[in-house]
């Protein structure tokens, strides 16, 4: 049982190598050059729009995703989020608009097209079959085989052996790749979602809120694995309402409402306070603040 | 390599045989054995196996093609009426047509092919329930065989099929009897063994295993996943009318005739053996090996009650507390083994 062929190519990679260190190794910091400035992003939208019968829900949205970088989209609900991800992973067609990989003009007729070019969604519900052990889960519909003709078979020694060093190359902790997804926390099952995506070759990982139903120590684990598919040079797009999470690892924060764009940020251009503001809608939450303060008289008289 | 997780110590062995989903079929397996091989020296003497494992192994296959089908997250209500239908067609090509037993064996599995095509078809394009669409399907071809066999025979039955060509040979096959440990076997345990075992390698080691428990787990997650649910779904109720066709073809060999009503009311047996093996209603979940048991507990009650001198009225009785005890051991095994994971 040694052969190979018919396996995916793993990705290529610079992380630590499997058996290395654990995990702990992530720093989020936006200083350590690791972007490279030349080269061209390797997703950019220009001026995208989406409508939907009278309803605009996308209009002249810009931003890109980098080597090695991660892109923040933060927005309420309807602020078009979702719109954008389905643009961006291929299960819409923009109706105005540039969509370029890698510098060239592109357009994709499913996510699996887009998946096939190296772009892969990590959608909250996750698509895992929780009664489904680890393994049977990360190989769906890529499982490896032997042998040719009717006895082409499921190579099991080799999933079994892949994930379980895919995972700890990650970082990720899992203790038996045999147990069924179910039996996983949130955590833990957003992380085998994103250690699949990274060894199914993608370039660009699109997240979509992938922190929304944890708790804090959960959250924090995913933003950990996120940061090291990062570090492996992946751009990362990340969906999320929650400027908590989004400011420790973006580069780049889009921020949406209503449908258009109220700026792109460099992490240098804005504060996390900037940034939890306009998110809520600025002067909206000073004046709710304000409405809510009871032991103070009403007036303008507010720093 | 392989580096062990220290927590993987854990894991026992015998934690490892409790998530197996045949475990309570296996019990109750032995538990049955034990106790009518206690009444009866007959029951557990060779030839009383030989005799109660004839049952088991025509239950048996289907048992097995149904267990795929319920962790694909499907039923298949026509099952038992088809087994009827493509033995009815044999004999009637066989013998009233002239055509060989062969080539009217071939005629018939295409019948049974188209009849699972369609069940899969609606099913998959409609949206309705298996349950829902193979009713329709099972009443349907049972007014078809009644209908069919009168205006042919003017009786509820055809036979003859002895003095049809090729029906030596098609009988050695599918309905002959194998000398083994001093008495003869039924042929047909063989096949039962040998299904059994194809689609266990299928389910465990094959990428349609692993897209069968993906659709009967999720289907909309495995279509997420690229898994083609459809084309899954449709070839695991091909299989089901498959094993139909074959047991139709066992059974009408060895009888030499086939009645019209054959079959009806055997669908819920197929049903109640895949769930005593550990197969979810939910889908998702079953073991192919677990069903072939819960076909053997059947065969051995079916003749323990026998046996052991008892009315055989009671072997409705016995199947039904049978049926509820499978059900809650499998449940309380699979809890247990759920909440030591996490």
């Amino acid at each position: 049982m040694t052969g190979t062929d018919g396996v995916p190519a793993d990705a290529a990679r610079g992380g630590p190598p499997p058996g290395g260190p654990g995990p702990g190794i992530v720093e989020a910091d936006p200083g350590t050059g690791r972007a490279a400035e030349a080269a061209p992003p390797l997703l950019e939208v220009r001026a995208v729009g989406k409508t939907f019968g009278g309803v605009i829900a996308l209009r002249d949205v810009s931003t890109r995703v980098c080597r090695g970088e991660v892109t923040c989209v933060l927005g309420d609900n309807g602020a078009g989020k979702s719109t954008l991800i389905k643009i961006l992973s291929g299960m819409h067609a923009p109706d105005s608009g540039e969509y370029l990989l890698d510098g060239a003009p592109a357009a994709f007729t499913s996510p699996r097209d887009a998946m096939d070019q190296g772009i892969a969604t990590v959608y909250q519900d996750l698509a895992m079959i929780p009664l489904m052990s680890v393994w049977r889960n990360f190989f769906l519909g890529s499982e490896p085989v032997l042998g040719r003709g009717p006895f082409r078979r499921f190579d099991v020694a080799r999933a079994r052996r892949v994930v379980r060093e895919e995972l700890r190359s990650m970082g990720i902790d899992i203790r038996d790749v045999d147990q069924p997804m179910g039996t996983l926390s949130g955590g833990e099952r957003q992380s085998v979602a994103i250690a699949r995506a990274v060894h199914f070759g993608a370039r660009v990982l699109i997240l979509d809120e992938p922190t929304s139903a944890l708790g804090v120590k959960q959250a924090g684990v995913v933003l950990r694995y996120i940061a090291q598919a990062r570090d492996r040079g992946l751009g990362v797009v990340l969906i999320t309402h929650n400027p908590h999470h989004a400011y420790p690892i973006g580069d780049r924060f889009l921020l949406l409402n209503r449908g258009t764009s109220l700026g792109e940020y460099g992490k240098a251009g804005i504060t996390r306070e900037e940034l939890t503001s306009l998110m809520a809608g600025g002067a909206e939450l000073e004046r709710l603040a304000h409405e809510l303060d009871r032991g103070e008289p009403p007036g303008p008289a507010y720093p | 390599m392989t580096v062990a997780d220290e927590r993987l110590a854990r894991t026992g062995a015998a934690r490892r045989l409790l998530v197996r989903p045949e475990l309570g079929a296996m019990v109750g397996a032995v538990a049955v054995f034990a106790f009518f091989a206690s009444q009866s020296a007959t029951f557990r003497s060779i030839e009383g196996v030989a005799n109660w494992l004839d049952p088991a192994s025509t239950l048996g296959i289907m048992a097995v093609a149904i267990a795929l089908l319920m962790i694909g997250g499907e039923f298949d209500l026509s099952a038992g009426v088809l087994t009827g239908t493509t033995g009815l067609i044999t004999v009637i090509l066989a013998t009233r047509y002239g055509l060989s037993v062969w080539t009217a064996m071939l005629v018939s599995l295409a019948a049974a092919l188209l009849v699972g095509f369609l069940n899969g078809l609606i099913v998959v394009r409609t949206g309705l329930p298996s349950f829902i669409v193979t009713l329709g399907t099972f009443l349907m071809l049972q007014g078809v065989n009644l209908g069919v066999t009168k205006a042919l025979t003017g009786t509820v039955q055809v036979g003859g099929l002895r003095g049809a060509e090729g029906y030596e040979g098609a009988r050695a096959v599918l309905a002959g009897t194998f000398p083994a440990g001093g008495t003869d076997f039924r042929v047909a345990v063989l096949w039962w063994l040998g299904v059994t075992a194809l689609a266990t390698w299928v389910l465990m080691r094959t990428r349609a295993g692993n897209r069968i428990f993906a659709v009967g787990g999720d289907a909309r997650a495995a279509r997420a996943a690229g898994v083609p649910a459809e084309r899954t779904k449709i070839a695991l109720f091909m299989t089901t009318a498959v094993a139909a066709w074959l047991v139709g073809s066992i059974l009408a060999l060895r009888f030499t005739s086939v009645q019209a009503n054959s079959g009806i009311g055997q669908e819920f047996v197929y049903i109640i053996a895949a769930v005593i093996g550990g197969c979810l209603l939910t889908g998702g979940y079953g073991s192919a090996i677990g069903a072939a048991i819960g076909a053997v507990i059947f065969g051995m009650a079916d003749k323990g009650i026998v046996f052991a001198g008892w009315d055989a009225d009671w072997f409705t009785f016995f199947l039904g507390a049978m049926l509820l005890l499978a059900t809650l051991a499998n449940r309380l095994v699979r809890r247990y083994a759920e909440e030591v994971r996490r």
